[in-house]
C-alpha cells in the first residue's frame, strides 16, 4: 500500500524533469548550432575557422545601432504601457458591471494572433484606413488619401501601438488569475475606512502585493516585444527595421554566406532580450522606491478622479481598437471593389470565403490536431509538475526558469538548429515532429496561466479529502480538478490559441508539409489581396476563439447551480 | 549522340501520350523507365503560396500528374522560397544525403544561384526531357540561363515573366515611358509613386530595370560585379534616386515591402503609378478586385526586364523520377496552355509557338487577353537580367544611401 | 456507527522548527474525552493538529509516536490514518450537492450508501436536502453537515481546529454541544484547538496549555 502510493509520487516525480528537459534540450542545441556559425564554424556552407569577421560585418550593416534601439525600445515600453492600462484599469473598475463586462470579452481577444490584430490595426488608422474615411471626404476634403507616416513610422510607435493593444488582455487575463489570492476587496474597504479614494487605495494596498504574482508573464511580454516578427513586420518601421525583422531577412537571405552574420544577429537579438529584461528589473527597483515613497506619503485622494478616469478609459479603448481592426477585417473579407473614401464596400461578395472553404479541410484538421496533443500533453506535464509540488510539499524549484527559455530565443534561431538536430537521427518532417516543436510553446503559457491558480488552491480542501479517507487520486480527480476547472480550461484555451498561432515551428519542422491555418494564412500574407489576408485572418482567429468560449462556458453551465462556484 | 536520345525521348513520350495533348511522337526506353519509376512516388513541390490562383494551378496540376502518370503532388506553400532553401541546406548539414524533404522547388535568381553554387541540386536532367524540345533554346537563350546564370540542365524552365507599369487610368492618361520622364512625372505628381524596398524581389527588379536605362554602358552590366565597374555603372542610378525619393508616397520615409502592397496602395488612391512582374496582372487584379477598373498596364518605351521561372530538384530528393516527370508535364502545351490563361492562371508560357503543332498552336492565339493589358508588340521589348552579383552589390548599396544609424 | 471504541495516545511527540521545539507533548486521550489544546496564535497547535493528521510542512521536524488504538501510525499516509477533520469553516466542497458531500466521506465498502446519506441527513434535520448546493445552506445547517460527513467517514480519531470560531454567539453553543455529545456517543478520542476558554470548559476534559 505505502509502496504504491510512493510509486505515483515518482511517476509525478518526472513530471518536471521531464518538461524542462523537453524545453531546455532543444533549445540548447538549437542555440549551440548558432553559436558555431556565428563564429565562423558551418562546413556545409564551406565555414571552417573561428572568426570574429561575422561580427564586424554585422556591426557594420548600416542602420544596425538604431534597428537595436528599437527593439531595445519596443521591448521595454510595451510592457510599461500595457502594464499601467492594466493596473489603471483594475484601480478603477474591480468589482463594478464594468469589469465583470471586460472580463467576459478579455480572453476571447486572446484568440486573435498578433498578425491578424496588427492587418487589422493598420486597416483602422492609416491615412487610407477606416477612420480617415469615416470623415472623408466631408470632414477633410479629402479625395486621395493624406500622404502622412501613421503606420510604419520611424520611430515604431505604430509597432509599439499595436503590441500594446495585444498585451493588454494578455496581462489582465493573467492579474484576474493571481488576484483573488490577495483578498483585494478586503484591502481596499480597510483604507477607504482610512480615508483613501478607492482608485488610489486599490494603487497603495492591491498593486504592490499583485506585482511580484505578475514578473514572470512581464517578463515573457518583454521578450516577445522585442524579438517578434509579425507586429514589427506590419506596423514596423522599415527604414531600417527592427533586429528580429532584420535577422529574419538575413536568415532567408538566397546568398547562404549571409548565414553567418545572421547566426550572429541571432545570438546579438537574445542580448537585447535580455538586456531589455534586465533594464526592466533595475527600472523596477527604482520605481518601486518612488511607488513606496507615494504610498508612504499618505496622500488619500490626490489623482484619485484622474486615475478613475484613465483607468475607465484606457482600457475599454484598447479593446475598442481591437474589436474595431476586426470588424474592419470582417468587412474586408465581404469586399469585391472597396475604394478610397468610402467607408463601406461599394461592391459585395462571398467570394473570398468561396476560394477559402474547399481548401480549408486539412489545414483546420491539423490545427486541431496539433493544438489538441499540444495542450493535452503539456497540460498533463504542467499538472503532473504541480501536483507534485503539491504532494511532496516542496517549494518551485529554481530551474523552472528554465521553461520560459523557448519565449526568450528569437524562434527562428533555435528552430533551425532543430532542424538540422533532427536530420541527424533522420527523423522525417511529420505530425510528430511539428507537436513536438509547439510543445516548446505551449508548455510555458499553459504553466504562466495554470501555476498561479494551483499553488493558491487552499490546501485545506486536500487535507480534508485525505482526512475523509480520500487516496490522492481520488483527492485529485474529484477535489481538485473540479475545483481547478475553470482555471484548467484557461490554460487549455491558452495553450490552443498559442499552438493555432505559431508559424515557424509547423513550416521548419514540418518541412512545410503540415499545413495549418497558419501557414495557409502566411503564405497568403505573403501576396494575397486585403480581402484574402482579412479572410484567413478571421478563420485563423476563429478556433482559438471557440476554445476560449469553451473555458469561459463550459464551468458557468456546469457550476450553474453551485453558488461556491461562481466567483470571478 | 545526345541529340540522338532525345529524339527517341521525344518520339517515345508521344506515343504513349498521343492523346494527352503532349506533343512528341515516340517512346523511349529510358524515359519509359523514368515513368514507370514515377508511378506511385509522392512529390513534394515546394514553391511559393502567397496567391490563390498558382495554388489553384497547382491543385489542377496534382489531378493531372495523379491521374496521368500515378504520381501524388503535395504543393508545400512557402512564403518565402528561402525557407526551402534553408531546409535543404539543413539536410544537407546533418548529412541526409538520400532522403531529403524538398523533391522539387520553384526557384529564381539568387536563390537558383545559391542553390547550385553550394551543390544543393540534382543535376543536369532538364535539357533530356522530352518537351525540352518544345522551347527552342537555341532560338530563345533566355531558356539556358537564369539571370545570366548558365542553368546547365539543373532547372527546367516554367514560366516568362516580365516587367510591366500600370497606372490609374483615372488619375492620370499620360503614364511616363521611361526612367527619366518618371522622374518628371513624380515631380508634377507628388507621392503618387513608390517602389518595394529592396531586397524585395519585384524592389530590386525595379533597381535594376533603372540601372539598365540609366547606365551609359550596359555591357558592363552582363558581366559579374568589380568595384570600379560599380561605381562607373551606378553613378546615374544614384544621382537618378537621389533626386527621385523626396517626391515619392511619405517623401521616401517609408517603402512597401511587396508588390502585394503596391496593390493595395493603388486601390486605396494612395499612388497612381505601380509595377508588377505579371504581364496579366491588371487583368487578374481587376477581376478579384484588388485594382480599381481604371488600371492600364503597359511596357516602357526602350523594354523591360524579363527572365524564365524555373523548377529544380533538390540534390537528396527521394523521388527524383517523379519530379523529372512533373517538370516534363509542366512544359506540355496542356499545362502551358492552362497556364497562359488568364481565367486560370494568367502566366506567359514558355514554349515556342512554331514548335507546336498547328492545333496547339491555334489554342494559345485564340487566348484573350483583355484590355488591361499591354499589347504583344510591347511585350516584345524585352531587356535581359543583369547578372546577379549586381543584385546583391546594389541591394547592399541602397541600403549604406538610404538607412541611416 | 461507531460502536467500536477508539483511543489515541500521544508518545513524546515533539515539534521543532529551526531547531526550536514549538510543542511538547505525551498524552492519552480515551475514547469519548476531549483534549482541549490552548495557547496563542502561532504557538504551533495547528501544527501539532497537522501532524496528527499527517500534512505536517516540510519546514517542520517532528519526533515521538501517534499511536491509534495501539497501532504505531506515524510514518502511514493522512488517507490511512482514519483522522477525521473540521475547520473553522464547515468547508463542504462547493462543486458537490449536500448528498455527495456526506457520500465522500463514507468508506469504499459500503453498499448502504444512499440510506446512509438518507438516514443522517433526517438525523440532523435536513431531510430531503441531499441534492441542494452547499452555497445555499445556513451557517449552522453547514456546521451540521460538516459534522455528520466526518462521522461518516468512520474516523478513529478526531481533530477539531477552532470549528465553532465563526459561529455567532447563539449558534455557537448549541453547535458545539450538538457536536460534543455526537462524538462522545460514537467514543471518539477528540482534540480540540482553540482560543476560546468557553470552549474548554464546554469541552468538559484535560487542557492542554502550549
Amino acid at each position: 500500500m505505502a509502496a504504491e502510493v510512493y510509486n505515483k509520487l515518482t511517476m509525478l516525480r518526472w513530471a518536471s524533469p521531464v518538461m524542462l528537459l523537453l524545453l531546455a534540450i532543444p533549445v540548447g542545441i538549437g542555440l549551440l548550432m548558432v553559436l558555431l556559425p556565428a563564429f565562423g564554424f558551418m562546413p556545409a556552407i564551406g565555414g571552417y575557422e573561428f572568426t570574429l569577421a561575422h561580427w564586424r560585418d554585422l556591426f557594420g550593416v548600416p542602420g544596425i545601432v538604431r534597428s537595436i534601439l528599437l527593439s531595445l525600445l519596443a521591448g521595454i515600453v510595451t510592457p510599461a504601457i500595457a502594464l499601467a492600462v492594466v493596473f489603471l484599469f483594475m484601480a478603477s473598475a474591480s468589482a463594478t458591471g464594468l469589469d465583470r463586462w471586460v472580463r467576459r470579452f478579455v480572453s476571447p481577444l486572446l484568440a486573435i494572433p498578433h498578425a491578424a490584430a496588427a492587418f487589422g490595426l493598420v486597416f483602422m488608422i492609416a491615412p487610407a484606413g477606416l477612420l480617415a474615411r469615416l470623415i472623408s471626404p466631408d470632414l477633410t476634403g479629402w479625395d486621395r488619401p493624406a500622404d502622412l507616416l501613421i503606420v510604419n513610422d520611424s520611430y515604431g510607435l505604430a509597432m509599439i501601438a499595436g503590441l500594446v493593444i495585444k498585451e493588454i488582455p494578455f496581462l489582465l487575463l493573467v492579474a484576474i488569475t493571481v488576484l483573488p489570492q490577495l483578498n483585494p476587496a478586503q484591502r481596499v474597504s480597510m483604507a477607504r475606512s482610512l480615508g483613501y479614494g478607492p482608485s488610489v487605495a486599490w494603487l497603495k494596498m492591491v498593486a504592490p502585493g499583485l506585482y511580484p504574482l505578475m514578473r514572470l508573464p512581464l517578463v515573457a511580454v518583454i521578450a516577445f516585444a522585442s524579438a517578434n516578427v509579425d507586429v514589427a513586420l506590419i506596423l514596423g518601421p522599415t527604414l531600417p527595421p527592427t533586429l528580429s525583422v532584420r535577422l529574419l531577412g538575413w536568415f532567408g537571405d538566397p546568398d547562404l554566406s549571409m548565414r553567418f552574420m545572421a547566426a550572429a544577429a541571432a545570438l546579438l537579438q537574445l542580448g537585447v532580450s535580455l538586456l531589455a529584461v534586465v533594464s526592466w528589473l533595475l527600472g523596477e527597483k527604482m520605481v518601486s522606491k518612488f511607488y513606496r515613497l507615494w504610498v508612504r506619503s499618505g496622500n488619500r485622494l490626490g489623482g484619485d478622479s484622474a486615475i478613475f478616469f484613465l483607468g475607465r478609459t484606457l482600457l475599454p479603448a484598447a479593446l475598442v481598437v481591437i474589436g474595431g481592426s476586426m470588424l474592419a477585417l470582417f468587412l474586408s473579407s465581404f469586399s469585391l471593389s472597396w475604394r478610397f473614401p468610402h467607408a463601406l464596400p461599394a461592391s459585395w461578395t462571398v467570394q473570398h470565403w468561396v476560394d477559402a472553404i474547399p481548401g480549408m479541410g486539412t489545414p483546420v484538421f491539423n490545427t486541431l490536431i496539433i493544438a489538441a496533443v499540444s495542450t493535452t500533453i503539456a497540460l498533463v506535464l504542467v499538472v503532473g509538475s504541480l501536483e507534485f509540488e503539491q504532494r511532496s510539499d516542496r517549494k518551485q524549484s529554481s530551474a523552472m526558469w528554465l521553461l520560459y527559455l523557448p519565449l526568450l530565443m528569437p524562434q527562428v534561431v533555435f528552430l533551425f538548429g532543430m532542424v538540422v538536430f533532427a536530420e541527424f537521427f533522420y527523423w522525417q518532417p511529420n505530425l510528430w515532429l511539428v507537436i513536438f516543436g509547439h510543445l516548446l510553446f505551449v508548455v510555458p503559457y499553459v504553466f504562466l496561466v495554470l501555476s498561479e491558480a494551483y499553488r493558491r488552491l487552499d490546501p485545506h480542501w486536500s487535507q480534508l479529502a485525505a482526512a475523509l479517507g480520500a487516496s490522492p487520486s481520488k483527492t485529485f480527480w474529484r477535489i481538485r480538478i473540479p475545483l481547478l476547472l475553470a482555471p484548467a480550461l484557461s490554460a487549455m484555451a491558452m495553450g490552443i490559441a498559442i499552438s493555432a498561432s505559431i508559424f515557424l515551428p509547423t513550416q521548419l519542422l514540418g518541412a512545410g508539409r503540415i499545413a495549418t491555418v497558419t501557414t495557409e494564412a502566411i503564405a497568403l500574407a505573403s501576396g494575397g489581396s486585403r480581402s484574402t489576408i482579412a479572410t484567413w485572418a478571421l478563420l485563423q482567429s476563429l478556433l482559438p476563439m471557440l476554445g476560449f468560449l469553451v473555458a469561459l462556458f463550459v464551468p458557468k453551465i456546469l457550476w450553474r447551480n453551485r453558488i461556491g462556484m461562481q466567483e470571478g | 549522340m545526345f541529340r540522338k536520345t532525345l529524339k527517341v525521348f521525344v518520339s517515345a513520350v508521344l506515343c504513349l501520350f498521343a492523346s494527352s495533348g503532349l506533343a512528341v511522337e515516340e517512346d523511349s526506353a529510358e524515359w519509359l523507365s523514368i515513368v514507370k519509376e514515377a508511378q506511385h512516388q509522392t512529390v513534394y513541390f515546394n514553391a511559393w503560396g502567397g496567391e490563390i490562383r498558382t495554388n489553384r494551378y497547382l491543385e489542377w496540376l496534382a489531378g493531372e500528374v495523379e491521374s496521368r502518370f500515378g504520381i501524388h503532388l503535395q504543393h508545400v506553400k512557402l512564403a518565402d522560397t528561402a525557407q526551402a532553401v534553408s531546409r535543404i541546406l539543413a539536410e544537407k548539414q546533418a548529412g541526409n544525403l538520400n532522403n531529403g524533404s524538398v523533391d522539387m522547388l520553384w526557384a529564381n535568381g539568387e536563390n537558383f544561384a545559391a542553390l547550385k553554387q553550394n551543390n544543393l541540386l540534382y543535376g543536369p536532367w532538364a535539357e533530356s526531357l522530352p518537351n525540352f524540345l518544345l522551347l527552342d533554346a537555341d532560338q530563345y537563350p533566355e531558356m539556358r540561363e537564369d539571370f545570366t546564370v548558365p542553368v546547365e540542365g539543373y532547372a527546367s524552365p516554367w514560366l516568362r515573366a516580365q516587367l510591366v507599369f500600370y497606372y490609374d487610368s483615372e488619375y492620370t492618361q499620360q503614364p511616363p515611358g521611361s526612367m527619366r520622364k518618371l522622374l518628371a512625372w513624380v515631380k508634377a505628381n507628388p507621392g503618387e509613386f513608390i517602389y518595394p524596398k529592396p531586397p524585395d524581389f519585384l524592389g530590386t527588379t525595379f533597381l535594376k530595370q533603372a540601372v539598365l536605362e540609366l547606365s551609359d554602358d550596359r555591357a558592363l552590366l552582363y558581366q559579374p560585379v568589380s568595384a570600379s565597374h560599380f561605381e562607373q555603372a551606378t553613378a546615374t542610378l544614384w544621382e537618378f534616386l537621389d533626386e527621385l525619393h523626396p517626391w515619392l508616397l511619405r517623401r521616401g520615409r517609408y517603402f512597401p515591402v511587396s508588390g502585394a502592397q503596391l496593390r493595395r496602395l493603388v486601390l486605396d488612391r494612395e499612388i497612381a503609378l505601380a509595377f508588377s512582374f505579371n504581364p496579366h496582372e491588371v487583368a487578374l487584379g481587376i477581376a478579384s478586385g484588388e485594382l480599381p477598373t481604371s488600371s492600364r498596364s503597359y511596357v516602357l518605351d526602350g523594354g523591360t526586364i524579363s527572365n524564365v521561372s524555373f523548377v529544380s530538384i533538390a540534390f537528396n530528393s527521394p523521388n527524383k523520377a517523379a519530379a523529372t516527370v512533373v517538370a516534363n508535364f509542366l512544359l506540355s502545351p496542356v499545362a502551358q496552355l492552362r497556364a497562359q490563361d488568364s481565367a486560370y492562371l494568367g502566366s506567359m508560357t514558355v514554349l515556342s509557338l512554331n514548335k507546336l503543332n498547328k492545333a496547339d498552336r491555334q489554342k494559345f492565339l485564340a487566348l484573350e487577353l483583355g484590355s488591361a493589358a499591354p499589347r504583344v508588340e510591347q511585350l516584345n521589348r524585352k531587356l535581359q537580367e543583369p547578372h546577379p552579383s549586381w543584385m546583391a552589390a546594389i541591394e547592399q548599396a541602397w541600403l549604406q544611401r538610404y538607412i541611416t544609424n | 456507527m461507531g460502536v467500536r471504541e477508539h483511543i489515541l495516545e500521544l508518545q513524546d511527540v515533539c515539534i521543532t522548527l529551526n531547531r526550536q521545539a514549538i510543542v511538547e507533548i505525551n498524552r492519552t486521550i480515551k475514547a469519548g474525552e476531549v483534549l482541549t489544546v490552548m495557547g496563542p496564535s502561532g504557538s504551533g497547535k495547528t501544527s501539532l493538529l497537522a501532524y496528527i493528521a499527517g500534512f505536517l510542512g516540510s519546514a517542520f521536524q517532528a519526533s515521538g509516536r501517534i499511536v491509534i488504538d495501539g497501532k504505531d501510525v506515524s510514518e502511514l499516509p493522512a488517507e490511512q490514518r482514519k483522522a477525521g477533520l473540521l475547520f473553522q469553516d464547515p468547508m463542504l466542497f462547493p462543486h458537490l450537492s449536500v448528498g455527495e458531500n456526506l457520500r465522500f466521506g463514507i468508506p469504499q465498502g459500503d453498499t448502504n450508501k444512499q440510506e446512509l446519506v438518507m438516514c443522517s441527513l433526517q438525523e440532523i434535520g435536513l431531510a430531503g436536502y441531499a441534492d441542494r448546493d452547499p452555497g445555499t445552506l445556513s451557517g449552522g445547517q453547514a456546521a451540521r453537515v460538516a459534522l455528520m460527513r466526518l462521522l461518516l467517514s468512520r474516523p478513529r480519531v478526531v481533530l477539531l481546529d477552532e470549528p465553532f470560531s465563526k459561529l455567532d454567539a447563539t449558534l455557537r453553543s448549541e453547535i458545539r454541544l450538538q457536536v460534543f455529545e455526537r462524538l462522545r456517543k460514537a467514543g471518539l478520542p477528540t482534540i480540540l484547538v482553540t482560543h476560546d476558554a468557553a470552549d474548554a470548559v464546554a469541552a468538559n476534559g484535560q487542557v492542554f496549555q502550549i
